[in-house]
């Protein structure tokens, strides 16, 4: 017990040692190894969209154009129709949630449409990431949305519509954060 | 040295019963010397043999292995040292699941680096160093870009830390116990020393706004992972990890560079970091909507519940083991908090009924695997082990029911439960649930 005793006080001090070392440098402005990130190189690799939509590009998509993106690139781990399988189910269970037979899925789910694409741009398909142009993005976002009923067939979408894009569940989260 | 195996028998069985079915007070190795005449009983044999040749083992008497670049476990354990890994979506997405560490094969609290639980989301990237930057952008007064060997310059900071999947022991919330080994179960924690540069350091350098609330943080992966976290973390303990256990973070855990949030759950240490926005805003990204967010009963979610709860699960024996003979065995194992330092831990062996305190071996550090054990006498009779741990807040470990009522049907994060042993009266030992 003792030994354990003494390696916790050692262990205490020496993170106060770190602390004051830490710090000083910080006053100090040092070391200051950090380079000017030009605007140019950031803007090439800031590719989040919050539920505002900053920062989303230019170009638009519709459900139909979206349809075509899909059933060639997504289908074959989503399913047809977003009915999932092996990959997740896009479709479904709406207003389920409550119920004792949750199903989550985009239309079901996921608060925010920008989420659908920031993602799909992103990360999809799983095996070709970022390999989408925009208007390919803009479209398949459509078209998944369009399969739970939350944008109409002929609806397209662009950097104005996609962040009015209400989704069903938008207010079924509670911010845990503690950030005010 | 005459003390016989027969006597400290004895000695166990006059030592105080503390909780029912054979769990004995923690402090009877700190009072007696039961331990070391164990050890010492039966030595002797062989002194006075013609000689010391005959009784000694073939392996003292040729040479051994010479040094070598690398080491590796005993070719007697290296099989069950092992990662458990499993690829929910096969073959379309082989980059996409999780590994465990076995925790029922380990001792100690810090898991080697080879070992330690893995969780992608498009596989690991192969990524070279020179081509490996990290950006640092948003509400900053400078935006910055550091290049690794700028990185590697900083002043640096040691700590040891647990990392835990917000999914781990997602086995325990279906519907039945699945007859798994501890690791399988709940292997989807680790411990280590993570060496790197504090965050805070290179957000002062940017010059924060004093607008921000948040920082998201992005990994280079085929999935180009992001999270939001909020700047009040960042700025507190958050640590750009470079090295795990003295070596550079390997590539499954994050190589050349990744975030590690002690006590936060496992998603949001960010491997591969390379880039850091920093906002008025968190990003609402496909991993902290769609997942990582807890569904609730009334259908509602919680979202952004980064802390880990108090946990401990027994490692010895656990699910898949066989008991030897009836008599003396310490069960041991680990417990760990996302909010500070493991407090207490009891065991119970007749299935919560009564409670004994464990011994905590120290040092029990905050947000760090802490082991515990206690001594424990099988009669051979059928027993269900438990442990609960209580963290320096107050927050005590609840059972499986109770942690079940809280969430809504099928949910899987955040799961820690009591976990239960049933020990059936051939000394198999499995998952169950009471």
């Amino acid at each position: 017990m003792r030994i354990f005793e003494s390696s916790n006080v050692l262990t205490r001090s020496l993170a106060l040692t770190a602390l004051v070392f830490v710090a000083g440098f910080a006053v100090a402005g040092e070391p200051g190894l950090g380079r000017p990130a030009a605007e140019a190189d950031i803007a090439a690799i800031d590719i989040s969209i919050p539920p505002d939509g900053e920062g989303l590009p230019p170009g638009s998509g519709d459900a139909v154009a979206g349809k075509i993106v899909y059933d060639a690139k997504c289908a074959s781990c989503h399913a047809m129709e977003g009915k999932g399988k092996p990959a997740d189910s896009l479709v479904g269970g709406i207003g389920s949630l409550g119920s004792g037979k949750p199903v989550k899925s985009v239309g079901s789910y996921w608060p925010y449409a920008t989420t659908l694409f920031d993602y799909i741009r992103r990360a999809m398909p799983l095996n070709a990431p970022m390999s989408l142009s925009n208007e390919e993005v803009y479209a398949v976002t459509a078209y998944v949305l369009s399969l739970s009923g939350v944008v109409s067939g002929n609806q397209t979408l662009d950097a104005d519509s996609l962040p009015a894009v209400r989704m069903p569940n938008r207010d079924g989260f509670n911010d845990r954060s503690g950030v005010r | 040295m005459k003390k016989s195996i027969d006597g400290n028998a004895r000695e166990l069985a006059a030592a105080p019963r503390v909780a029912a079915n054979g769990l004995i007070d923690r402090r009877i190795f700190l009072q007696r010397s039961v331990a070391g005449g164990l050890a010492l009983a039966g030595g002797m044999a062989g002194a006075h043999a013609a000689s010391v040749g005959d009784g000694a083992q073939p392996w003292q008497k040729r040479i051994g292995a010479p040094m070598s670049a690398i080491g590796s476990p005993s070719k007697f354990v290296e099989g069950r040292m092992q990662r458990g890994v499993l690829k929910p979506y096969g073959a379309i997405a082989p980059g996409t699941g999780v590994s465990m560490t076995p925790l029922h094969e380990l001792h100690g609290t810090i898991t080697p680096n080879r070992l330690h639980f893995e969780r992608h989301h498009n596989g690991v990237p192969d990524i070279d160093p020179d081509q490996h930057s990290l950006t640092i952008h948003g509400l900053v007064k400078r935006p910055l870009k550091f290049d690794m060997a700028a990185l590697l310059r900083y002043p640096m900071t040691n700590r040891i830390c647990f990392v835990e999947c917000s999914g781990n022991s997602f086995f325990n919330t279906f519907p039945e116990a699945q007859a798994l080994p501890a690791g399988m179960i709940h292997g989807l924690v680790s411990c280590s020393e993570w060496t790197g540069v504090p965050l805070s350091i290179l957000l002062d350098e940017a010059g924060v706004d004093v607008r921000a609330k948040w920082i998201v943080a992005e990994g280079a992966d085929a999935a180009t992972m992001g999270r939001s976290i909020p700047l009040s973390k960042a700025m507190d303990d958050v640590i750009v990890a470079l090295y795990q256990n003295g070596e550079p973070v390997r590539p499954e855990q994050g190589f050349p560079v990744r975030l590690v949030n002690p006590g936060y759950e496992g998603n949001t240490s960010i491997k591969w970091l390379h880039r850091i926005k920093v906002s008025d805003r968190p990003a609402h990204t496909k991993d902290e909507t769609s997942k990582y967010t807890d569904l609730l009963p009334d259908g509602s979610s919680d979202q952004f519940t980064f802390t880990m709860g108090v946990k401990s699960v027994i490692t010895r024996p656990s699910g898949g083991m066989t008991m030897g003979s009836k008599g003396f065995y310490e069960i041991s194992g680990l417990s760990w908090s996302g909010a500070g330092r493991v407090r207490r831990v009891e065991v119970s062996a007749d299935g919560g009924g009564t409670w004994a305190d464990a011994h905590l071996h120290g040092p029990a550090l905050d947000k760090s695997l802490t082991r515990f054990s206690i001594a424990w006498n099988w009669d051979g009779a059928p027993v269900q082990l438990q442990s609960r741990a209580t963290d320096d807040k107050g927050r005590v470990q609840i059972t499986r029911a109770q942690w079940k009522s809280g969430y809504g049907p099928g949910h899987v994060y955040h799961y820690n439960a009591i976990q239960s042993w049933l020990v059936n009266d051939l000394g198999e030992v499995s998952n169950a649930y009471l």
